[in-house]
């Protein structure tokens, strides 16, 4: 049995001290050898930014893609291999701006993977710009007199957009984030986790005590049933969004690989490519 | 007797023009006879002009006819349109419904027929196209019978009365016209062809069925004209060997899924036209960096922007060599026939991934979607070939290291592992990398990876880079090509040739690298040399000057219009470019 430990690698983050980024790694390497993963088993996708680097800092395959791509590659990684366990990863930047047609495509697809955001309210590698999920009138760089444009709310917006799990956590709360993340690789479909992974360089607003201040934890609201989508609807809008733990799980909807017409059994990696001769004799005769 | 045959059906989108064509069509492929046609549509479903040129031969055809026999219209737009085309004996059946009108200078003769009214009688006027090809089939004397297995494979599935009933509408347009005629029945009746059964394709089968037995087992794409037939020829073939075609939500999931779904180690690509291929390009770049084999189509299209999305071009030449940013190892082919663009699709993921890049497959709009007699396919040439890719168990590494996924090599090349494989862990980034995949800024790591990369096509291994017809030691002229314009230089060739003119043809199948050494001889042993490509700027003309030189010997033909380069506009081009050569040294010739 692996431990975390093997997860991971002698490389180190270029984050700065402090920053959320490292507790999601951790929770990472820590919910791949809970739920059992050898390193090799995991394939680790990211996007571009500083939360885009997560792939080269756990010991598993990962591929560090272009900016907002991250669960296009990482659905073509899954189709190929369906014995891989993958992780697609990026910031809030990566999934709502650049590549919000993705994330959105990528619920309602339903491949079975697990796509993390490291939710910063913020672009940190640029050096502190304006992101989908700053709060309206939020100062930046970008924006001197403050955001104009309304939030984000990927929660809301992910269960609209048919996403079967929905899941939000918080980083300093390493067990909490680490029981999602096993959740999230072992429901059978499309998983999203949206982590407040505060930045300390360049958010002075959304911080680590801001955060503890506004949370809060769905496990504390009494009978709230996490297969109940009006409800998961409602408790978000109740809360502004600010709640933790399994907001909306759809245990019964099959992924898509379950439900495409001939996906083989076995991983098309590993297949063998030639055609038979009586196969492609046919094929041909379909065109006389 | 004649042994080639120009027919054209016309009217308005929506009206039953293609199946009108298909059916005619595919009938006399099915007789022997070599078939090619080229549609003219528009960017709508129903309305405006459409017409199928169909060129009837007995022997090979690979270009769009330079006159017209038989006009077959279902409108006055068809007849206005098209009657220029038609030769002084040609005919034209017209639907009497519209009460055609013979345009004042068109010496071809005008036959009413009541396709619509004779349908109608039969039950549907929607089988006033099987009318028409009973027409046709009078004025060539063809049994109509030729039709029965075309006519039962299309209606079969709606019971027998329906296909009787179409074929009844076929006998009477037939003998309608066979009356009409009186004794110019069979006016223009074809040599027998020598009934060999040859498959009926469209350049996008070929490239789809060689997608298919090159192994591939997921498709990424986004539909767009003129690349869609072959997600949809794979939509259903893929089940059939465990694979899928997945419709993304635009052209950048597309290009990086497939990139995700090689790096998991099977054989996947997307195909696409310019505005998709514009998209790309950062994944393009992505797959160059990271040396994750990539296999995309263009089925070129008039651009720039949505540009003429139906009509032909080949303006994404330079496109595809330089796009994406920075500079990365790729490789562009172009196939010049059907039986190419199969042989060149699998070529593709072979070449992929033996040199671990983007591969770009050229096509255009005139090879993608043009209908024709396919010469048969040798599945015994096929062969796959993976490159440098780990298939045996790897030794334990020390605790925390990295697979040597950008190992430095003698040929550029590195062993390449997919995930999964134990002991092969390593990392796989677009931010430049050292040997393992980790992030590395060093100088001198930089130019030892560019340097690998760089040097892995050096030595690039493509059967045939240059397709030659070089009779000639000395030639007057040397024709340049690429893509479908093969068959109209061909036919240009001959005619110039009956003349007396020396002419030399090469048709550039490995667009990048350039094959310069294969192409030098040809340029330095003729006295002109004229490019002929479907663009505005003569791109393919300046990336041989680029990389041969001789840039006051080579001359281009071009055409932009939207259409295809007929035989002639090849023959004229360079009858022009001998006089004009004389009078003052013009760079271009727009025809």
């Amino acid at each position: 049995m692996a431990t975390f430990k093997d997860f991971r690698n002698d490389v180190k983050p270029n984050w700065c001290p402090g920053c959320g980024d490292f507790s999601v790694q951790a929770a990472i390497q820590r919910a791949a050898a809970n739920v059992g993963l050898t390193p090799e088993q995991l394939a680790v996708i990211s996007g571009i930014g500083c939360s885009g680097r997560i792939s080269g800092y756990i010991k598993s395959y990962g591929l560090h893609g272009i900016h907002g791509r991250s669960l296009p590659i990482a659905q073509g990684v899954k189709m190929a291999n369906k014995d891989l366990t993958v992780i697609a990863s990026g910031g809030d930047g990566d999934g709502f701006a650049i590549g919000m047609g993705h994330t959105i495509h990528a619920m309602r697809r339903n491949i079975d993977i697990t796509y993390i955001i490291m939710d910063n309210q913020i672009y940190g590698l640029t050096k502190g710009q304006t992101s989908p999920r700053s709060a309206q009138g939020f100062v930046t760089k970008s924006t001197p007199k403050g955001a104009i444009e309304g939030t984000i709310s990927p929660m809301e917006l992910a269960i609209t957009s048919g996403a079967s799990f929905v899941a939000q956590s918080f980083s300093t709360d390493l067990k909490d984030l680490t029981a999602i993340i096993e959740a999230g690789i072992n429901h059978k479909g499309f998983s999203v986790i949206n982590v407040f992974s505060p930045c300390v360089t360049y958010n002075k607003v959304n911080t680590y005590d801001w955060f503890k201040e506004n949370l809060t934890k769905l496990s504390t609201i009494e009978s709230y049933d996490s297969s109940d989508r009006e409800l998961a609807m409602n408790t978000l809008m109740q809360n502004n969004g600010l709640v933790t733990g399994i907001i909306y799980q759809d245990k019964e909807r099959p992924s898509y690989q379950d439900l495409v017409y001939g996906y083989a059994d076995e991983p098309l990696a590993g297949q063998e490519l030639s055609l038979d001769d009586e196969m492609f004799n046919n094929l041909v005769k379909e065109f006389m | 007797m004649i042994n080639q045959l120009s027919w054209k059906v016309g009217g308005q989108q929506g009206e039953g023009i293609e199946s009108t064509g298909e059916i005619f069509s595919t009938a006399l492929n099915r007789l022997g006879y070599f078939l090619y046609g080229y549609r003219h549509f528009s960017s709508r479903i129903k309305g405006g002009h459409t017409n199928n040129k169909i060129r009837v031969s007995t022997t090979p055809v690979r270009a769009v006819a330079d006159d017209l026999d038989i006009l077959v219209a279902f409108d006055q737009e068809t007849i206005d349109v098209n009657c220029g085309e038609l030769h002084d004996k040609g005919i034209i059946i017209a639907d009497a419904k519209f009460n055609p009108v013979k345009p004042e200078n068109t010496k071809a003769e005008l036959y009413a027929v009541p396709f619509t009214e004779i349908a109608a009688d039969l039950g549907t006027s929607l089988m006033k196209n099987m009318v028409a090809v009973g027409a046709s089939c009078a004025v060539i004397n063809l049994d109509v019978q030729v039709f029965t297995g075309v006519v039962q494979e299309i209606f079969g599935r709606k019971g027998e009365a329906v296909v009787q009933k179409n074929m009844e509408a076929i006998q009477q347009g037939y003998n309608y016209m066979f009356d009409q005629l009186g004794g110019k029945v069979g006016a223009m009746q074809l040599q027998q062809a020598d009934g060999q059964q040859r498959m009926f394709m469209i350049g996008n089968d070929a490239i789809a069925l060689g997608a298919l037995a090159g192994g591939v087992r997921l498709m990424a794409a986004y539909p767009i004209t003129p690349a869609s037939e072959i997600m949809e020829y794979l939509i259903e073939k893929l089940p059939k060997v465990g694979g899928t075609v997945i419709q993304t939500e635009d052209e950048i999931a597309a290009a990086t899924m497939a990139i995700g779904a090689n790096y998991g180690g099977i054989r996947s690509f997307t195909a696409s036209a310019g505005p998709g291929l514009s998209l790309m390009m950062e994944a393009i770049g992505l797959a160059g960096m990271t040396e994750t084999p990539l296999v995309v189509v263009d089925t070129q299209r008039g651009g720039p922007s949505t540009g003429l999305p139906t009509k032909q071009e080949q303006s994404d030449l330079m496109a595809m060599i330089y796009g994406t940013h920075g500079e990365i190892p790729k490789v562009v082919i172009a196939p010049s026939t059907v039986e190419e663009a199969f042989y060149d699709t699998i070529e593709a993921f072979n070449l992929a991934e033996e040199y671990q890049c983007p591969v770009i497959l050229l096509s255009d709009l005139q090879l993608s979607l043009g209908k024709q007699s396919v010469e048969p396919l040798d599945f015994s040439k096929v062969e796959i070939r993976r490159g440098k890719l780990v298939q045996e168990e790897l030794p334990e590494g020390e605790d925390k290291s990295y697979f040597k996924r950008y190992e430095v090599t003698e040929d550029g090349v590195s062993p390449r592992v997919i995930p999964g494989m134990k002991n092969g862990i390593h990392h796989v980034t677009g931010v430049e990398h050292d040997e393992t995949g980790k992030p590395s800024e060093s100088p001198a790591n930089r130019q030892a990876q560019m340097d690998k990369r760089m040097r892995k096509l050096e030595n690039i291994r493509f059967e045939t880079p240059v397709y030659k017809n070089a009779k000639h030691e000395e030639a007057d002229l040397l024709l340049i090509g690429f893509n479908s314009t093969r068959g109209a230089i061909e036919e240009a060739i001959e005619r110039l040739e009956q003349e007396g003119t020396k002419v030399n043809h090469a048709q550039i199948r490995l667009i990048h690298p350039f094959p310069t050494e294969e192409l030098l001889p040809l340029i330095e042993s003729a006295k002109y040399v004229a490019v002929v490509e479907n663009n505005a700027t003569g791109q393919l003309a300046n990336i041989i000057k680029m990389n041969a030189g001789y840039p006051h010997k080579i001359k281009s033909l071009l055409k932009y219009d939207g259409n295809p380069f007929q035989p002639h506009h090849i023959y004229n081009g360079s009858k022009e470019l001998f006089k004009l050569h004389h009078i003052y040294s013009s760079s271009k010739e727009r025809l």
